[in-house]
This record gives structure tokens, C-alpha cells and sequence, in this order.
């Protein structure tokens, strides 16, 4: 595994919620990244989130990390869970609440 | 820069028996894909079918933004009514 890799697996294991994504929460860079910001923030459980737009390395790296092509990306106790149709989809549905409360971010893990 | 009838066309020709409706601008699109492939399949799984047969595409980034909704024909049935 390469150092970015490595990099990347460390972000993830150590933040049950984390949110891959073009901007920040406050000043997101792209509609979906906007989009599954707002939906996490939603459900009222802090999450971490790394802006890829601050390293081109990250950027590239977290679609060969989980294999998925796209950003923003979404993981949860180290997991993909998904894109940003799926997380609007499990936000509409109640189920992006449960799964993020019970992955512990309900005690803090803001990066 | 990819015309909507061209992604449709991708998908259709990749996944069995796939039905694809696609909307879009030339940057950003919005699929519907209907397929028996999906079945037993979740989200995740649905979006990685979908994407593996527009893999080309996305990696060069001339597609650089697909939303989709990913639908059995069963599911897709009843939301017809």
C-alpha cells in the first residue's frame, strides 16, 4: 500500500463518520459534496470530512481506495456506504440517522 | 462532451434486459436505470454496476457527474402505479 493509501485508511479508521468531499461543510465547492454535507449535518451527528480539493493526492487516491470514481464518498466504521445519491437516499429514508448515530458519532469525532 | 443518448446507450448495452432513461447537460447528468441485475443487489452494489460500464468515461472525466436512481423492474412497476 502506497503512503497516500495508508494516509487515507488512517483518516477512516480513526473517524467512524467521515465525509470525503470538495470544500467544507461551510463552504462546500460542489453540489453533491453541498448536498451530503447538509444531509449528515441532518442528522444532528458530528462527522469528520476531509476537503480534496486540498490535495490532489487524496482526490485521486480516495477513488482507488474504495474503488468508486466519484466525490463526495462517505464512510462509516471504515466502510463505504456511498455517493451522494445513496446518502440523500438514506436521508430521506431515516436510515443515514441510524447508521451514523450508531456508529458512535454521537460521542465527537470532528476532524 | 457526452450527449445523453450516448451514456443511455452505455448502460443499456452493458447491463441484461436494462432500460435507461438519461437526462443531462453535457457535464451533469441524471439516470434512471432499470434492471433485473439489480435484484438482491443494495445501493452500493446497483451504483458500482452502473458504474463499471461508464468506467471508461468517468476515469478520462468527460463524465463528470452522474446522479442515478437504480430500480428492479418490480420496483420501477410500482412506481408507476
Amino acid at each position: 500500500m502506497d503512503e497516500v493509501q495508508e494516509a487515507i485508511k488512517k483518516q477512516v479508521d480513526s473517524h467512524p463518520v467521515i465525509l470525503f468531499m470538495k470544500g467544507t461543510p461551510q463552504f462546500p465547492q460542489c453540489g453533491f459534496s453541498m448536498k451530503a454535507s447538509q444531509a449528515l449535518a441532518g442528522c444532528e451527528a458530528d462527522f469528520a470530512y476531509v476537503n480534496v480539493l486540498e490535495d490532489e493526492r487524496i482526490r485521486q487516491g480516495i477513488k482507488d481506495f474504495g474503488n468508486w470514481p466519484t466525490i463526495p464518498q462517505l464512510y462509516v466504521n471504515g466502510e463505504l456506504v456511498g455517493g451522494c445519491d445513496i446518502i440523500l437516499e438514506m436521508y430521506e429514508s431515516g436510515d443515514l440517522e441510524q447508521l451514523v448515530r450508531n456508529a458512535g458519532a454521537a460521542q465527537g469525532s470532528g476532524a | 462532451m457526452m450527449q445523453p443518448q450516448e451514456i443511455k446507450q452505455l448502460i443499456e448495452n452493458g447491463l441484461p434486459d436494462c432500460h435507461a432513461q438519461v437526462d443531462g447537460d453535457g457535464r451533469h447528468f441524471q439516470a434512471t436505470v432499470v434492471t433485473p441485475a439489480f435484484e438482491a443487489k443494495a445501493p452500493l452494489a446497483r451504483h458500482r454496476l452502473v458504474y463499471s460500464v461508464l468506467e471508461d468515461h468517468i476515469h478520462s472525466d468527460e463524465l463528470h457527474a452522474l446522479s442515478m436512481r437504480t430500480l428492479t423492474p418490480e420496483q420501477w412497476q410500482k412506481e408507476q402505479g
